[in-house]
């Protein structure tokens, strides 16, 4: 397993993997006992953000614990939510046309691999309530915009690179947009402020316009 | 308790204390002041712990009324303030009477003015803070013309007697900032890497608490194709696919999909908060 550390400012150690699998477990290892001073471990897709409090933990010693926690490559946490998610979908985004087309596919074709495989939420980043879905049998890869849309609105069912996902409020976003949804992602007064939760199972359902 | 009624508003004014750090792991930003330490400094005028809530107060034009005696103090940006018609310094805890009028007038420097009353502003705080995040939505709404906000119980500390503190207006020209090396600063050019540090940048107009852009010359890759989304930390400049750099700030995405180049050092990102649309900044090595 490779550990890449890359440098992010004078708290931070963003460590690099070769995979989402690789980064699951590596996340695992390193929360199962981490040093005092390490304020937060935030995965991504590639990587983990380790976060310290320099005068507690020097980022050299961080760096140290980094590279010698032993992990087992694919050892993924146990009893992680199992329960399904079920998000309604409204396929009609402005760029499910031009996105099945760059993907060489039909705008039917997408919506139905979409809609027929199961997701799993990866990680939650960009926003809150923003989980990066995955599957191991979704076949695309989907190019971001090259500058992203400066509003983005709440509910946008959307892709990028292996990804799925919802734009739980309204913000900035490059994902290319193929339809929406009514489901409530976020709220931050409720118990539980988030609707998808890393290792939450996810499907979309497909409705007519409402 | 203490209240304070706002009759103008202005442009923006935000609840904010020094965030909610440790929770980029479920996605929400650290928040906060863009200008922490101007509100730390506030707060300590007036006798508050550094993290007790105050106004953000982007510009001026605000206008407030205290129903009991308060002390405030102003700091960050540059303008006139005045109690009840008289001006009153920047960064000294005043005293305002039960119904003074306080104003907060057009920011001649800088760009944020922090305004701490003794006892914090008291609104309900959500995921432990009482900062407005922009980007997601969550924290005290923004304070509008009209709002009545509640002051907090004064803390034990009593205002502490001291002289004035030197106290400097954010600078009108140039702005140079000290940059730590970005965790992608290899998938840029040379040459990029040194336009960075060589040219003067100019902060465009979309600037605001989730990410300032830059406006110059295009900064290119060495390294093409798409990054795999990453955690980012404030003060990373990330630059988007059309090669413009964008300072990202306490209401940032936490995490991103354009490379960061470099990363704005903890001591000079309380200046990105004061920089005004136009102003010129230029980089150097940390």
């Amino acid at each position: 397993m490779s550990r890449r550390l890359l440098p992010s400012g004078d708290a931070a150690v963003l460590v690099e993997c070769d995979s989402l699998d690789e980064v699951l477990a590596l996340h695992d290892a390193l929360a199962a006992e981490p040093p005092p001073g390490v304020v937060e471990l935030v995965p991504a897709a590639r990587t983990i953000l380790v976060a310290v409090d320099p005068d507690r933990l020097p980022l050299e010693s961080a760096a140290t614990w980094i590279r010698r926690v032993p992990a087992e490559a694919g050892a993924r946490r146990a009893g992680r939510v199992a329960s399904e998610v079920v998000i309604d979908v409204v396929y009609d985004g402005v760029d499910l046309h031009e996105t099945a087309g760059t993907l060489g596919v039909s705008p039917e074709a997408l919506i139905a691999h979409h809609k027929a495989v199961e997701w799993r939420v990866a990680f939650i980043g960009f926003a809150p309530g923003f989980g990066y879905l995955v599957s191991d049998d979704w076949p695309f890869e989907v190019p971001r915009l090259d500058a992203p849309r400066p509003r983005v609105p709440a509910g946008a069912v959307a892709l990028a690179g292996a990804f799925a996902g919802v734009y739980p409020r309204q913000s900035p976003g490059g994902w290319r947009l193929i339809g929406r949804t009514d489901a409530e992602l976020w709220n931050p007064a409720a118990p539980s402020p988030a609707l998808l939760l890393p290792g939450r199972r996810v499907r979309f359902r497909e409705v007519g316009s409402p | 308790m203490n209240r304070i009624t706002v009759i103008e508003a202005g442009p923006l004014v935000l609840v904010e204390d020094l965030g909610r750090p440790g929770l980029a792991h479920v996605g929400v930003a650290g928040s906060g002041a863009l200008d922490r330490g101007a509100l730390a400094l506030a707060n300590r005028l007036v006798g508050n712990p550094d993290g007790a809530a105050g106004f953000e107060i982007l510009m001026g034009g605000f206008r407030a009324r205290f129903d009991d005696e308060a002390w405030l103090a102003v700091t960050g940006a540059w303008g006139p303030v005045t109690v009840d018609g008289r001006s009153i310094a920047p960064y000294t805890a005043t005293r305002a009477a039960a119904g003074a009028a306080l104003e907060v007038g057009p920011a001649a420097r800088g760009a944020r003015y922090l305004l701490a009353v003794r006892g914090g502003i008291d609104e309900p705080a959500t995921l432990g803070s009482r900062s407005r995040d922009t980007l997601s939505a969550i924290g005290p709404e923004p304070v509008t013309a009209g709002r009545v906000l509640a002051i907090g119980p004064p803390p034990a500390a009593s205002v502490p007697l001291l002289d004035r503190e030197a106290a400097f207006p954010p600078p009108a020209e140039v702005v140079t900032l000290a940059l730590l090396p970005g965790p992608r600063a290899d998938w840029f050019t040379d040459a990029a890497r040194a336009t960075l540090f060589d040219d003067a940048w100019r902060l465009s107009g979309q600037a605001d608490r989730v990410g300032a852009r830059l406006e110059g010359q295009a900064l290119e890759r060495r390294v093409p194709g798409e990054l795999a989304s990453e955690a980012t930390v404030p003060g990373s400049i990330q630059v988007a696919g059309d090669g413009r750099p964008t300072m990202l700030l306490a209401d940032r995405p936490v995490t991103g999909g354009y490379p960061v180049i470099a990363i704005i050092s903890p001591a000079s990102l309380d200046a990105v908060a004061q920089l005004r649309p136009g102003q010129v900044v230029r980089f150097r090595h940390a």
